[in-house]
């Protein structure tokens, strides 16, 4: 069997003026979904656009324009939906939720309140090897984007960019399943890796591809299990939400300052007012948007202009067929096949792009070899510089013709090191390199036992020490591969050293 | 279900419909014969009758995931009664 045994973390503790709390946080994630050209209209979702280039009178809301939906979008929403392993509905249907902001330019949102295209499913959120959290989906549904607003272009105005009006948004429920704000960024953190492995969410948080609202709430130690048996909500806080986050930073910080306020106001005896709020990252503050509230009001309704959705299972089963390997599929098969640690096995598949470079060096190699060159030098060479792999000097090929040189005893490690620094630095064939620099490593015991008997003739004192204490026996190994150049294999080494010191 | 003045006024606001106070009570009266027949039609036993979407047996009609509009800034702006740098200018609006 694949998969790894876990065991739930233990929910954070706040210890208020009286006595301790506990955390329950349910997400809403946004994320963007990674077509061409927008939900309903046939202008691009290109970021970064000169501004209003990428609207088509749909998205501008211009009278008689009527919306057709994308089936890309559909197709990487179910993609999402299956990689979450969640219920995909055949038929879903969209609704307008109605409310009033420059940005929407149609006044209302097209959105799927009643019947979403992803229905149940779940994600599993690493903490540490051998703890995570189960989270349960509640649903995904597809919906548009909103515009872009502008406030600090010009004192008085506001600039309104609908470059991202429409543009085809996944909107992802989870249950309050989250205990914890480590565990609430690690949880979107999750959502990312595996949309990104999906390719139906490029996960941008800087660009706004992916933003969290965040529901918190907290509950004294035990009502949160009287909750689990029941899943009757009235054991749990009043919950606020906190609007549109997009800093697994802010997120963390945003749920632990939210929740002492929580704690402050109960044991003070107040009582918490279900309301929107915001983090204010400056201030180190949440505060109400009283504004949202009155706008609660949405008033859905089915939306006039598109029929329901109805797709075929034929088309859910093609999408499933192609699905890739998803993370912990991959992780577990790595420790696996390669024999590594779960933390190894955790870092080389925290990306995809990771996790196919990983692979490809040691294909036919060394798995555990690759693992250690590709987590230790590589990745530490290229944080150095700030570069991703994708912009890594050194290509897969290059490292694994690095690895081959080692396994076949060619070059020491410490040699090995020295050559990954020139392909990084001055790039080419790593065997041509060795034998052009005579970087080769010394396997001929003839030449060892020569230098190992000068550094013996030479130092006469050091060969009585090393009788008494044979630990000295290693400071004759660092000058014969001194003398070397570092090229002596270190195994024969030691060997001869030992045998000459007669030790 | 019945519609009082104050009902209609909230409507109203949140459809950014200005209405005059004397002539809410009209409206909310208007409001009423118009849930009255809803109230009506919900005499009528609909378990386990599919709601019609539409009265032609119609697929929802789908695009291919292609960009096929946009750049047409001008055409966009062309109704705002500001605009600036390509942006709509419209009175501040700050959270």
């Amino acid at each position: 069997m694949l998969d790894l045994t876990y065991e739930a973390p233990k929910p954070k503790v706040i210890q208020g003026a009286k006595h301790d709390w506990e955390l329950v946080i349910g997400l809403e994630v946004h994320a963007q979904v990674a077509s061409r050209a927008k939900l309903f209209s046939g202008a691009s979702t290109q970021f970064g656009a000169e501004p209003n280039s990428n609207v088509a009178f749909v998205d501008a809301g211009m009278p008689g324009m009527l919306p057709v939906i994308n089936e890309g979008c559909v197709a990487l929403a179910v993609k999402t939906g299956l990689g979450l392993k969640a219920k995909i509905n055949l038929v879903s249907a969209f609704d307008r939720k109605n409310y009033f902001y420059p940005d929407l330019p149609q006044g209302y949102q097209i959105s799927q309140l009643y019947h979403p295209i992803v229905g149940e499913g779940e994600v599993l959120v690493d903490m540490a090897p051998g703890i995570a959290r189960l989270v349960r989906i509640e649903r995904i549904h597809l919906e548009q984007d909103a515009g872009k607003s502008i406030h600090d272009m010009d004192p008085n105005m506001s600039f309104v960019d609908l470059n991202r009006t429409g543009v085809a948004l996944m909107e992802i429920v989870s249950r309050p399943d989250i205990r914890g704000p480590e565990e609430a960024a690690a949880y979107v953190g999750k959502l990312r890796q595996i949309m990104r492995y999906l390719g139906t969410c490029d996960g941008n948080m800087q660009n706004g591809n992916l933003r969290a609202d965040v529901n918190v709430s907290v509950c004294r130690p035990g009502d949160y299990e009287k909750y689990q048996e029941t899943q009757d909500f009235s054991h749990l806080g009043t919950r606020c939400e906190i609007k549109n986050m997009n800093s697994m930073r802010f997120i963390q910080q945003a749920i632990e300052v939210e929740a002492r306020r929580q704690i402050a106001i109960l044991e003070d005896g107040g009582t918490v007012v279900q309301e929107t709020r915001l983090y204010d990252p400056d201030k180190g503050e949440t505060r109400s948007m009283r504004s949202k509230e009155e706008a609660h009001d949405y008033r859905y309704f089915p939306c006039p202009d598109l029929l329901p959705l109805e797709i075929e299972q034929d088309f859910v089963d093609g999408i499933a067929a192609g699905l890739p390997e998803l993370p912990d599929e991959k992780k577990a098969r790595f420790v696996l096949d390669y024999g590594m640690t779960e933390y190894d096995a955790g870092v080389l598949t925290a990306d995809v792009e990771n996790a196919v470079y990983f692979e490809e060096v040691a294909r036919g190699r060394d798995g555990k070899l690759a693992a250690n060159w590709v987590i230790n030098e590589l990745f530490g060479r290229l944080k150095k510089d700030e570069k991703t792999i994708g912009e890594s000097p050194v290509s897969p090929q290059q490292l694994g013709g690095i690895i081959e040189l080692i396994g076949k005893g060619d070059i020491s490690g410490k040699i090995a090191k020295d050559l990954f620094e020139i392909v990084y630095v001055e790039g080419g064939d790593p065997a041509e390199i060795v034998e052009s620099r005579g970087m080769r490593q010394v396997t001929d015991t003839g030449a060892i036992e020569a230098a190992v008997d000068q550094i013996i003739a030479d130092n006469p004192a050091q060969v009585e020490k090393a009788k008494v204490n044979p630990k000295l026996a290693g400071w004759f190994v660092g000058q014969v591969m001194k003398a070397t150049g570092g090229k002596a294999n270190p195994a024969a080494v030691n060997q001869i050293v030992a045998a000459k010191l007669g030790l | 279900m019945s519609i009082d003045t104050e009902t209609a006024a909230r409507v109203a606001k949140l459809a950014r419909i200005k209405v005059e106070p004397a002539d809410l009570p009209a409206l909310a009266s208007e409001f009423n014969t118009i849930l009255g027949f809803i109230e009506q039609l919900n005499e009528v036993d609909v378990e386990g009758v599919e709601p019609m979407t539409g009265v032609t047996p119609m697929r929802l009609k789908r695009r291919e995931d292609v960009v096929t509009d946009g750049n047409q800034q001008k055409a966009v702006l062309a109704n705002a009664p500001d605009a600036r740098e390509g942006f709509f200018a419209v009175p501040k609006v700050v959270e």
